[in-house]
């Protein structure tokens, strides 16, 4: 068993505040993802996790045990660093080694430990070189390596990937969701990428200025974002957020420059939700994907624009028009956009998300 | 070729002419003490009083070098410099030994162990750099005296370290600082205490700046007259001390010979360490300054 549970952690620098009340919990073999812009607290909270910053408030338990005062050593963890943080001085080997020396584990064992780690991250015949003789994507996999001698309860990454270029990115993003299937320990990764959250995570945190504001299944944060921060954040081309007005009957009026207005019904809303929303203002969360051509015929709601900016991207391209005076991202299949010109696009209503034009959290 | 192309050629030569040509001329001129030195040393006393300082010995000869070393008057013992010589390394190689450890530790302390007013304590020893040594004369021989130090090496040793504390932190908290925290941070949790970060990651890392440390503070502390004439007498005297009593008490004739070789002799260790370990020093000092 190895759970972690964040309860009510806060951390205070003297009067500065940078994490308010987090509650995150996770189970056995969970992938938990903390995304944010830089600021919002992650980095510090993965820190708090390790025992290498103390806890202001709340708790921190891992496998059910409190650790707020245990030292980093003893909370059966270990950690990746964004710079690797490789002992410059020691061999491959030695680096890998260095926790089990410590713990005064027998050079059998350790022999062996390190031969099933390099082997696992092929890393067997850079095993004698010194960390400035390898390049990023080793030295990612040492630390790793690092890591996984430990055979802790939980995994610590701090920003792994974003010191390799974006081809290596993608293949160790790959590794490390490999890894995290074979050896199935619990994971909490911090990163700023959206993408590596959506791809490697079984449960995303979406932070901002110390506040968890979404946490839940990568998808369903995709699908259904808390609020528009969320939307915006998670995603790219990131999600349309459109002003509209809300008829009695759930249709979303949204007003277009120099044509009559898209009227776009048919959306999901509870009763009570249109009740108190009925001919008020509302954010309309459009993915850019959820738009299409309007084939004739068609009983989607549609909508007449024109085109300002094409970007074909190779599998699709995106085209940006305005909407309810903001600027709107579509992504279409190839060769269907034109700049400048005048198309008819549908929408489909079932993925569409509304919120409150106020507070900008979900209306359900 | 062209006219212009040829002239733009030829003062581009004049320029290499003039830089090489003003380089060499001041190497001689920095050299030819050092020279006057060397040549005077192997020269007899006669054919210095009947020749040139400058030119070349007639008869190459290394009793000058002996009598200094071995037999020439200090006060009222003859011994020559041996024993002083012995003296300054009694002093200087513990000395040297304590503030590079002392300054390692501080840095380490100061960058990687951080605590409120850490960086108001680093400037307070920064401020012991700029202290000059006059300064601290008085209530040092004060302090020797409460110890019982008056006089003695282990005295010598203890002013030296302390007073070379500020430049040795202050080399090391500034390599240190370039060090990354993430590398601290990667040791605890693997296990490692303070000291174990300490001896197995930190001063691994920091050989360039422990020699550094070594060579400067050996050069100082080598080359210090004040502390050692202030704070030891006779016997105990560092070579420096010495080798002024040398050359400021004969009787007779002026022995520039002896006095020259006697210069030498006290100059050579501090030279040698130089010649040694001069590469790691320039490596050591720019290591900070450019990044990877």
């Amino acid at each position: 068993m190895s759970t972690l549970e964040i309860d009510r952690v806060r951390k205070a620098y003297g009067n500065l505040e940078v994490l308010k009340e987090v509650s995150i919990s996770i189970g056995t073999g969970d992938f938990l993802v903390l995304l944010g812009p830089s600021g919002c607290g992650k980095s510090t909270l993965l820190n708090m996790i390790a025992g290498l910053e103390t806890v202001t408030g709340g708790e921190i338990r891992i496998a059910g045990r409190t650790v707020n005062d245990l030292s980093p050593k003893d909370r059966d963890i270990a950690m990746v660093f964004q710079s690797y943080a490789l002992y410059p001085t020691m061999t491959v080997r030695q680096n890998i080694e260095f926790g089990m020396k410590i713990r005064k584990v027998a050079q059998a064992d350790r022999d062996k430990a390190v031969k099933t780690a390099s082997d696992l991250l092929q890393i067997t015949h850079l095993l004698d070189r010194k960390p400035s003789q390898l390049s990023g994507g080793q030295r990612q996999r040492v630390a790793m390596g690092r890591a996984i001698v430990r055979e802790p309860k939980l995994f610590l990454f701090d920003e792994p990937l974003s010191n390799l270029d974006a081809k290596l990115r993608v293949d160790m993003r790959t590794e490390i969701k490999r890894l995290h299937a074979r050896l199935g320990t619990t994971i909490v990764y911090v990163t700023h990428d959206q993408i590596e959250a959506m791809t490697l995570a079984t449960r995303v945190a979406v932070m901002k200025d110390g506040v968890v504001q979404q946490l839940d299944e990568p998808q369903a944060v995709y699908d259904r974002p808390a609020n528009v921060y969320v939307a915006r954040f998670v995603g790219s081309p990131a999600m349309n957020i459109v002003p509209a007005l809300l008829e009695a009957d759930g249709t979303a009026v949204i007003e277009i420059a120099r044509r009559p207005a898209a009227r776009i019904g048919g959306i999901a809303l509870s009763a009570d939700a249109l009740r108190r929303y009925a001919g008020k203002k509302v954010l309309v969360g459009i993915r850019p994907e959820n738009f299409s051509i309007a084939s004739t015929g068609s009983t989607a709601p549609s909508l007449t624009i024109d085109f300002d900016v094409v970007e074909p991207t190779g599998p699709d391209t995106l085209a940006v028009f305005q909407l309810g005076g903001v600027e709107v991202t579509a992504r279409l299949p190839p060769r269907q956009a034109h700049a400048g010109r005048e198309a008819g696009l549908a929408v489909d209503t079932s993925k569409i998300v509304l919120f409150d034009s106020e507070t900008e959290t979900r209306i359900d | 070729m062209s006219t212009e192309a040829r002239s733009a050629r030829r003062a581009h030569q004049f320029g290499r002419l003039f830089i090489y040509g003003s380089l060499i001329a001041l190497a001689i001129f920095y050299l030819m003490p050092l020279w006057v030195m060397i040549v005077t040393s192997l020269k007899s006393l006669d054919e210095i009083y009947s020749g040139s300082f400058i030119g070349l010995p007639q008869a190459i000869t290394f009793e000058a070098w002996e009598k200094a070393w071995g037999q020439a008057c200090i006060g009222t013992a003859c011994d020559g410099l041996r024993p002083y010589f012995v003296n300054s390394l009694l002093m200087v190689i513990p000395a040297v030994a304590l503030s590079t450890a002392i300054g390692a530790i501080n840095g380490y302390i100061l960058t990687k162990w951080r605590f409120p007013g850490a960086n108001f304590v680093f400037g307070l020893m920064l401020f012991g750099c700029f202290l000059p040594f006059q300064a601290v004369i008085l209530p040092m021989a004060q302090l020797l005296g409460s110890l019982r130090l008056s006089g003695t090496i282990p005295g010598l040793v203890l002013v030296h370290t302390v007073y070379g504390i500020s430049f040795t932190t202050l080399f090391f908290r500034n390599y240190f600082i370039t060090i990354p925290d993430e590398l601290t941070r990667a040791a605890q949790i693997d296990g490692a205490g303070f000291f174990r970060i300490f001896f197995s990651v930190m001063l691994p890392a920091a050989l360039p700046i422990i020699v550094v440390s070594c060579i400067w503070q050996f050069t100082q502390i080598w080359n210090d007259f004040l502390f050692g004439v202030s704070f030891t007498a006779g016997q105990s005297s560092p070579i420096t001390v010495a080798l002024n009593n040398i050359v400021n008490v004969t009787m007779g004739r002026k022995q520039y010979n002896v006095d020259m070789a006697a210069a030498m002799i006290a100059a050579i260790p501090t030279l040698v360490v130089y010649i040694v370990a001069g590469r790691y020093f320039v490596r050591g000092l720019t290591a900070g300054a450019v990044k990877g």
